[in-house]
């Protein structure tokens, strides 16, 4: 840290649980998450907000949270990929991926993950080209976004 | 003499779509990638990097950067050991150390933008960064060569001092021509005066990125003893420490290199850029150091393709026979030689039998980044130009460009353009596939106002590769199999390696457990590229299965002979998951109970396979492409689109078909969007994802599939590799496509909504 950096005092949720911790004020969402909480299923990517590996959920609205400020964090609730698999067993989403092959390096996966339940949380039966919309925001290199989308169709016709 | 397998049908694991053995780590986020790596006492290391693409480096003053606060070590060329000057073998191409040194590290010159000049080590990751802004660098520029044509012009600026050209065996100094090689076989003059029907064009292309979402990163451990940790996204752990030896000038033996889940690679993570970087920031301040790149170098700095131009004649006779083809190629190595041009010549007449061919290949050093492989490296490019060449001579002739393809299609024992003969190949049945898909018998539609819709199809060759693989297997008492393997799994080959030991070994796909582990802990195995993982690492398991079989054979002797010695490790045949007695039909054991009794039946069985395979199934695929082009704006629409391939035999195909759709996908966005933006200065003006602009889910209509089984008889299961071939097709597809709708070819990629306006107003 360089001797003028500024700590701001963050009190915030992910994934259900309290965290109350200090981060510099340079410091980005991603970084707090990876680095201090040592959540690191949330994946850096671009840093500029262009590809969407880093995509979280924050109070409700999927963010990339390589363009959200640490400080940003407080007094917010935020979910990541970590939250998205309960003591129940995978989120239906995760299920489908595996079922459907959907992911082949995995890199964009949790970012895919997030951002498909904040759609499916708002609008259980979208159509293929409102999942294709939706997910325009995510990159994905290796699977030319076709199992994805299908995975995606599938958990939602299980809704 | 190679050993050859005759096909199988009757499969139980191979074939069938079980859940990946990765699958639950990598939907929950606990997969740890390169940058996921957490060490005691880890400090960050970030690069200080040239904003000029040529130039040579008067002074470097790292005074400012090691006064800031925070920072603990500043290393520059002078801290690169010295290296060897010569070509060294890396798996998927050769390397010279010490250019690969200066190119990771400048020492007098810079040769593109973005080029290292010092490193910094500090407490954290942005302490890092901003120091190394801080590094000042006096330079003198020099001119840039962005093009083949500008390298090669009388009074370019040579970019590499004291290289040696190499043309057609005469060396050359003073040159930014690094090899010219040529391929000529029957006479292809004589079959030109004959030829009935010829056609000739240039075409032109920029630079494309691999694009995996993961930037390269690297943590690094020097211990006292000289020994280096390294941990990294590698699409190959002993290739990068080879590379690492020969660059830090250590003994391999002293380096372990661990493979970390990747992000994606292409052929783009087989070099390696931060792992010395942060080995020697470790050696200087003592701490495991974590690097990880930022996008825009990322672009600017790692391996794209090579851009550059293809000029190719082809001429057949009256029957619409193809009787001669000469081309010749010219692809930007980048700032180091090395572009694939000889891939480039065995693919570019590989789906057709032509008795007279000539190539011609050019390797030419511009100021931009150094190419590293990219999915079929040097392909596509190729197959834009001929596929492109023989939709026009078609049209030209009057000929149906799909029968002229099916009557002129390679086939076993026809030469391919750098002289070797094919074996099992599958071109005439992909072929036919793609004419009874369904695809191919529906309309094209109509296009709506305003718009015009056109229908293509383009081959795509790749030849596979084939090399080193290891693979130890483990008997559990519980009946499982661990498998320990070295290929880094890019994309579903723990799966598709631990089902071939599975099928071999009669156990369910999930009873087989995959660890890839590090360069201490398995032989020697080469990169996750060139389509060769499935094909020779599941060789390797199928050879390790089957030792395995034979030593349990004696177990099994073991345990019905109860000390007598009556029954031998002849006596026992397996078959399906089951010993039997040759003699006593009713006498079996299976494999889980036999395993549960090895305790007490001479101890732990392990087995080991390992191959170095020559030479790998050669895959052929063909695609049609329907697209849409908005008269008014010039932007492409891909409408409908189909991938049918040869695969030998699709292990997983669920994962097979994902291969081929992302394939597919590059090629698209190669095809409509995709380049290296120049500027004239030197530097991309295109590097981050914003405007680099890859394909979205929005862009893209689903990819179908077809999946062709003509297995090898290279392979005991028939695999051929599958990932290389699908983004060879997508190019000429898509340029056929469009002429098909608009009547116009255009020879210069990307085929963009500025390209088609221009070209609508001629």
């Amino acid at each position: 840290m360089t001797t003028n950096t500024t700590n701001i005092h963050i009190r915030t949720k992910i994934n259900g649980q309290s965290y109350e911790f200090l981060a510099p004020s340079y410091m980005s969402l991603l970084d707090a998450l990876r680095e201090i909480v040592g959540l690191t299923g949330t994946k850096e990517g671009c840093l500029d907000g262009n590809c969407g590996a880093c995509t979280v959920n924050m109070d409700g609205r999927i963010v990339d949270s390589c363009l959200v400020l640490a400080a940003e964090m407080n007094g917010s609730e935020i979910e990541t990929i970590e939250g998205m698999a309960t003591s129940d067993g995978l989120h239906p989403l995760q299920k489908t991926f595996l079922e459907e092959a959907a992911l082949q390096c995995g890199i964009c996966t949790p970012g895919f993950l997030v951002a498909a339940k904040g759609l499916l949380d708002n609008e259980p039966k979208p159509t293929e080209r409102r999942i294709r919309h939706w997910l325009a925001g995510n990159l994905c290199r290796c699977t030319g976004y076709d199992k994805i989308v299908k995975a995606v169709q599938k958990a939602a016709s299980d809704n | 003499m190679v050993e050859t397998f005759e096909p199988k049908s009757d499969y139980r694991v191979i074939g069938s779509r079980p859940v990946r053995h990765d699958g639950f780590d990598k939907v929950t986020g606990r997969a740890i990638y390169g940058a996921d790596v957490k060490l005691p006492g880890l400090i960050w290391g970030a690069l200080a990097r040239s904003p000029h693409a040529h130039a040579i480096v008067k002074s470097i003053d790292t005074s400012e950067a090691e006064k800031t606060p925070g920072v603990l070590g500043v290393i520059t060329s002078k801290d690169m050991p010295e290296t060897e000057d010569k070509m060294i073998d890396l798996g998927e191409g050769d390397e010279n150390p010490r250019w690969t040194s200066n190119r990771l590290m400048a020492s007098t010159k810079v040769i593109y933008r973005g080029h290292p000049v010092a490193a910094v080590a500090a407490a954290d990751r942005y302490v890092a960064e901003e120091a190394a802004k801080k590094v000042k660098v006096e330079y003198e520029i020099l001119p840039v060569h962005n093009d083949v044509d500008s390298a090669l012009a009388n009074q370019a600026e040579i970019i590499i001092d004291g290289m040696v050209g190499n043309d057609l065996g005469e060396e050359v100094k003073n040159t930014n021509m690094a090899t010219h090689e040529r391929y000529d076989f029957g006479d292809v003059n004589k079959a030109f005066k004959d030829a009935a029907y010829i056609e000739e064009n240039t075409y032109t292309m920029q630079m494309v990125h691999q694009g995996y979402i993961e930037p390269q990163n690297a943590t690094a451990f020097w211990d006292e003893e000289d020994r280096v940790k390294v941990w990294t996204s590698t699409q190959g752990a002993f290739t990068a420490r080879t590379a690492l030896a020969n660059l830090l000038q250590l003994d391999v033996s002293r380096i372990k290199v661990t493979p970390c889940e990747i992000g994606g690679g292409f052929g783009g993570k087989i070099p390696v850029y931060l792992e010395p970087i942060a080995a020697l920031l470790s050696k200087k301040t003592g701490r495991p150091v974590k690097m990880v790149m930022e996008r825009t170098a990322v672009f600017e700095t790692t391996g794209p393709t090579p851009g550059g131009k293809v000029w190719v004649k082809i001429g057949a006779d009256n029957n619409g026979k193809l009787i001669a083809a000469e081309s010749k190629i010219w692809f930007e190595a980048g700032c180091n030689p090395g572009s694939m041009i000889g891939p480039a010549a065995q693919c570019i007449y590989a789906p057709y039998d032509i008795p007279n061919t000539r190539i011609d290949s050019y390797d030419v050093v511009v100021n931009k980044p150094k190419v590293a492989p990219y999915r079929a490296p040097g392909s596509p490019q190729v197959a834009y130009a001929m596929e492109s060449a023989v939709d026009d001579l078609c049209d030209k002739a009057g000929w149906d460009s799909m029968e002229f393809r099916i009557n002129n299609a390679s086939t076993q024992g026809t030469r391919r353009g750098d002289g070797v003969r094919f074996s099992v190949i599958g071109t005439k049945d992909v072929l036919s596939a793609t004419k009874s898909s369904n695809h191919w018998n529906s309309d094209l539609g109509t296009a709506p106002e305003g718009k015009v819709r056109g229908r293509g199809i383009s081959n795509g060759y790749w030849f596979n590769i084939g090399l080193k693989s290891s693979v130890n297997l483990n008997v559990n008492n519980d009946g499982t199999v661990t498998l320990i393997e070295g290929s880094t799994d890019i994309g579903g080959s723990r799966a598709s390696i631990s089902m071939q030991a599975a099928e071999a070994l009669g156990i369910p796909a999930e009873d087989v457990r995959p660890s890839i582990v590090d360069t201490d802990s398995v032989g020697y195995t080469d990169v996750t590229g060139g389509s060769r993982t499935t094909y020779a690492t599941g060789f390797a398991a199928w050879k390790a299965a089957n030792n395995l079989v034979d030593e349990l054979k004696g177990r099994v002797a073991m345990l019905w002979s109860e000390g007598t010695g009556e029954f031998g490790k002849d006596d026992v045949t397996f078959e399906s998951g089951v010993f039997w007695s040759k003699a006593e039909p009713q006498k079996s054991i299976s494999f889980k109970e036999l395993a549960g009794k090895l305790d007490n039946l001479g101890g732990p069985a392990i087995s080991t396979g390992s191959v170095d395979l020559e030479s790998a199934g050669d895959g052929f695929g063909m695609h049609i492409a329907d697209i849409e082009v908005d008269r008014a704006t010039g932007k492409t629409d891909v409408i409908r689109y189909t991938a049918v391939q040869d695969v030998g035999k699709a292990i997983h195909p669920s994962y097979v078909e994902g291969q081929m759709q992302g394939g597919a996908v590059q090629g698209i966005g190669w095809a409509l969007n995709e380049e290296y933006y120049m500027q004239d200065e030197g530097g991309m003006a295109n590097s981050s994802f914003l405007d680099y602009r890859m394909p979205t889910s929005l862009d893209l209509p689903e990819i179908e599939t077809v999946i062709v089984e003509i297995p090898t008889p290279l392979h005991p299961y028939g695999v051929r590799g599958v990932g290389e071939v699908p983004i060879c097709p997508p190019l000429a597809a898509i340029g056929n496509a469009i002429k098909d709708a608009l009547g116009v070819r255009l020879t210069d990629l990307p085929m963009n909504p500025g390209k088609i306006i221009e070209a609508l107003k001629k």
